[in-house]
């Protein structure tokens, strides 16, 4: 069993252009934004992302990242509509699949199942349909011939996921409310890079916490990334909450503005400049 | 009223309209979106509906008087919505005469005008479970003889597609009640808040609404359920923050 461990750097450096990217979390909740950050320093671009979408959405919108969006709504929660992606919509920068919450889920599950799709009642007789040709539907053999839309797997090159704690070998752990989608993020993808606040021995992890806590399975994980503070600035529950003020000051401030004061440098770099104004 | 009650304002109409779209519905979650309709929710849950299910808007189901009772993250909560047992009250950037609504985007999809939401769960929740809708500001610009995209499933659309777990109680604005109680499920007018006219809800509606003769008025709030809005649910009146009058 091997160490995983490896900085948000390395990560990056095996991702490619072109790639279809799940990223976990939801919203404005638990998203992966270190690796996110460090996917801003590089020159992977032309990206098929897969999201409940929040900020990570936004912020590679802004920055022209995305080929294609796949997501069935994108919010910063306290801030209901994110103006990034507003934006980049309203210009019409990258193609949208607009997907109900339930298609998504169905989606990964399908992918995690290694099943081509799964049936779900959501998205008859909405615009959906419309906006998405390619959808079929898919009748029941059974004798309610019930008629379906047949979700197709959203198999994922990659999925960046994270997480209040890990070990090296990839177990990782939430320690909030809900676990979101994180676990399927993971098994949907051909690789998995959980970055985590705190990097823990196996045995550290259930000391305290019960096992069921333990989200995401280390044969789904390729690396891990040791992160503190690698939410920010959504929410990261119980370690800590949304940075409300930071985030309105995302929301408000033109993005080459903001790219420029917060992103030019590395992560440690991030934090300093984030945290100076805190 | 009574008169040791200060008048009822349109926002404790609006309450009380919106908690009514719970009266009967039994051991189901209640999900309210928006101010309004989580008072009513909840006033709902105090008074006529106890068994009612809520959450803290998160992944904890919480009791009346805020004691987790259970735990429903994201991924439950999916399930409880296509098992049925779940009347979600949304909210709507456009809605037409057959209950199609849109939360997603104004103008063309392939390049919106003005980029809203996006779907979320409006498809899973109108194919599913019981879907109602609160409208904080009727005007044409709502109640739209068309919607740009539709992201919760009407009555026209869902007898199209044969949907058998469809219905919309009720759509509550700050003018009125709203149901789909006629023979092709166009939208009816099935109250009037006091102090309302029928002819300004016409006025503010962008499409042919049904009408009847004897349009009734929202019921008035009792003594107790005053209390409990001014006092236990909403005592700093964020409800006037979204119903102004």
């Amino acid at each position: 069993m091997g160490d995983k461990t490896m900085t948000a750097e390395e990560v990056v450096s095996r991702l490619r252009s072109g790639m279809t990217l799940g990223i976990g979390g939801w919203g404005s909740r638990r998203k992966p934004m270190a690796l996110v950050r460090a996917l801003l320093r590089s020159q992977v671009t032309d990206l098929t992302v897969v999201s409940y979408g929040g900020p990570d959405v936004g912020m590679l919108a802004a920055a022209g990242r995305i080929r294609k969006l796949v997501a069935a709504f994108v919010t910063l929660d306290s801030i209901p509509l994110e103006p990034h992606y507003r934006a980049a919509r309203e210009r019409g920068a990258f193609e949208l699949t607009e997907i109900d919450e339930a298609m998504f889920m169905w989606g990964l599950r399908a992918a995690a199942h290694r099943l081509p799709f799964l049936p779900v009642r959501a998205g008859l007789g909405s615009d959906v349909m419309r906006v998405n040709p390619g959808l079929r539907t898919v009748t029941s053999p059974y004798d309610d011939q019930e008629t379906f839309v047949a979700m197709p797997a959203l198999r994922l090159d990659a999925a960046l996921v994270h997480v209040n704690r890990a070990d090296r070998l990839g177990n990782g752990q939430y320690l909030g409310p809900d676990p979101y989608f994180d676990d399927l993020f993971c098994e949907a993808a051909d690789e998995a890079y959980l970055s985590c606040e705190r990097v823990v021995d196996t045995a550290e992890l259930t000391k305290e916490a019960a096992p069921q806590s333990l989200l995401v399975k280390r044969h789904t994980v390729t690396g891990v990334v040791e992160a503190p503070n690698g939410a920010h600035f959504t929410s990261c529950a119980p370690d800590y909450g949304r940075d409300e003020a930071f985030q309105k000051r995302y929301a408000t401030t033109p993005w080459p503005e903001f790219a420029a004061r917060y992103l030019a440098g590395d992560e440690q770099a991030y934090r300093s400049a984030a945290g100076e104004e805190a | 009223m009574k008169d040791d009650m200060p008048e009822v304002t349109r926002a404790e109409y609006c309450v009380i309209a919106c908690a009514e779209a719970w009266r009967g519905g039994g051991e189901i979650l209640a999900s309210p979106m928006g101010v309004i309709p989580s008072v009513g929710a909840r006033l709902a849950r105090h008074t006529f509906a106890p068994d009612l299910l809520l959450t803290d808007g998160e992944a904890l189901l919480v009791g009346a008087d805020g004691t987790v009772e259970g735990w429903l993250p994201y991924r439950q909560h999916l399930a409880l919505v296509t098992g049925g047992r779940r009347h979600v009250m949304m909210g709507a950037s456009q809605i037409d005469r057959f209950g199609n609504q849109n939360i997603s985007c104004i103008g063309d999809w392939a390049k919106p005008r003005r980029q809203l939401l996006g779907v979320r769960g409006a498809p899973v929740n109108t194919l599913n479970n019981p879907t109602s809708y609160w409208i904080p500001r009727h005007s044409r610009r709502v109640f739209v003889e068309r919607v740009d995209m539709v992201c919760g499933v009407g009555y026209d659309r869902a007898a199209e597609v044969g949907a058998r777990h469809h219905r919309i109680p009720r759509v509550v604005s700050d003018l009125g009640v709203f149901d789909f109680a006629t023979p092709d499920h166009a939208m009816r007018l099935a109250s009037v808040h006091p102090g309302v006219s029928v002819d300004e809800v016409r006025e503010a509606t962008g499409f042919d609404l049904v009408i009847p003769d004897e349009v009734a008025r929202t019921r008035e709030p009792t003594a107790g359920e005053l209390r409990l809005i001014r006092e236990v649910l909403d005592p700093g009146a964020a409800r006037a923050r979204e119903v102004a009058v």
